[in-house]
């Protein structure tokens, strides 16, 4: 069967991966798509919502990261720049999906009155204690795929990829401030969308 | 927040509202933070959503990730012309 002939090791730290990957090597190349690729394809599998829109956009992502790498200009870790191509690549196929018609920053959800909370029963999971039914993931997941992509972007890089505040504005080219309000939004759409599950859940369990 | 169960001022509750991720994360200014908090008491359904709000943040850091399938990374690699580190085993 075919597989992945790489050492991993060849590059002692990414200062050295990145002098290699600007000199042209495909062997940086390589260990750059061996090492991030799967972080890409998690966050492009989560804003697409489609495997094989997902396979296609890191592939573009990466064809793009290899042939700009003399753009990189090591302000920001490689992985944030490729979070940015890999994210931008991704809204760019989703604005295509939508012909264009809708921006991606609107609906950004939710006037004020959308974003206060309506569910207000208590949950009984504890997320650190055990684990996650599939039940659940799959209604995380779903709930994720409900939000606006502008408002996606921002939680799938910084809530889910555990991206800093600073790291996730970099990757989409805003500021703080602007990544909080949008990671906020999110958050408070995907915990209303949450409780209807887990309050009915807790509700059945005290039953 | 809510629509009922208030015996006070729900623009309070509207006010505090936007802070409140920032508090889950533990960026807010211990002013801030105290005046939640103080809210929180007297408020049944902010505590709940607050407790709520931080549990939806950390149920998503448990969430796994989906690896990339061997067959797609191997596509990757021919699509970036890096054949010669695709081998048979």
């Amino acid at each position: 069967m075919a597989g992945l002939t790489i050492d991993l090791n060849i590059y002692a730290d990414e200062p050295a991966l990145i002098d290699a990957l600007l000199a042209g090597d495909k062997h940086a190349c390589a260990c750059m798509v061996k090492h991030h690729g799967s972080q890409m394809y998690a966050v492009a599998l989560r804003i697409m919502g489609d495997a094989d829109e997902a396979e296609e956009v890191v592939q573009d992502a990466f064809i793009s990261a290899c042939s700009k790498m003399a753009s990189f200009e090591g302000r920001s870790k490689l992985s944030t720049w490729l979070y940015r191509i890999t994210t931008n690549a991704a809204l760019m196929r989703l604005r295509k999906r939508r012909n264009d018609t809708v921006s991606l920053d609107e609906p950004q959800v939710m006037d004020e009155g959308d974003l206060l909370p309506r569910q207000l029963g208590d949950w009984n999971v504890d997320p650190g204690r055990q684990a996650l039914s599939q039940e659940l993931l799959q209604v995380m997941e779903a709930a994720v795929e409900t939000l606006p992509p502008s408002l996606r972007a921002a939680f799938i890089l910084r809530d889910i990829q555990g991206l800093s505040t600073q790291e996730a504005a970099e990757a989409l080219d805003i500021t703080e401030s602007a990544l909080k309000v949008r990671l906020h939004r999110a958050r408070l759409a995907l915990r209303e969308r949450l409780a209807g599950y887990l309050a009915e859940q807790s509700q059945e369990m005290a039953l | 927040m809510s629509t009922h169960n208030h015996d006070h001022d729900h623009g309070e509750c509207r006010k505090l509202l936007k802070d409140l991720s920032d508090y889950v994360d533990g960026d807010l200014d211990e002013t801030l933070c105290a005046e939640i908090e103080r809210h929180m008491d007297e408020c049944d359904n902010c505590r709940v959503v607050v407790d709520t709000l931080r549990k939806t943040v950390l149920l998503y850091h448990h969430l796994p990730a989906e690896p990339m399938p061997g067959d797609a990374e191997l596509r990757l690699f021919r699509r970036l012309d890096l054949d010669a580190f695709v081998g048979v085993s």
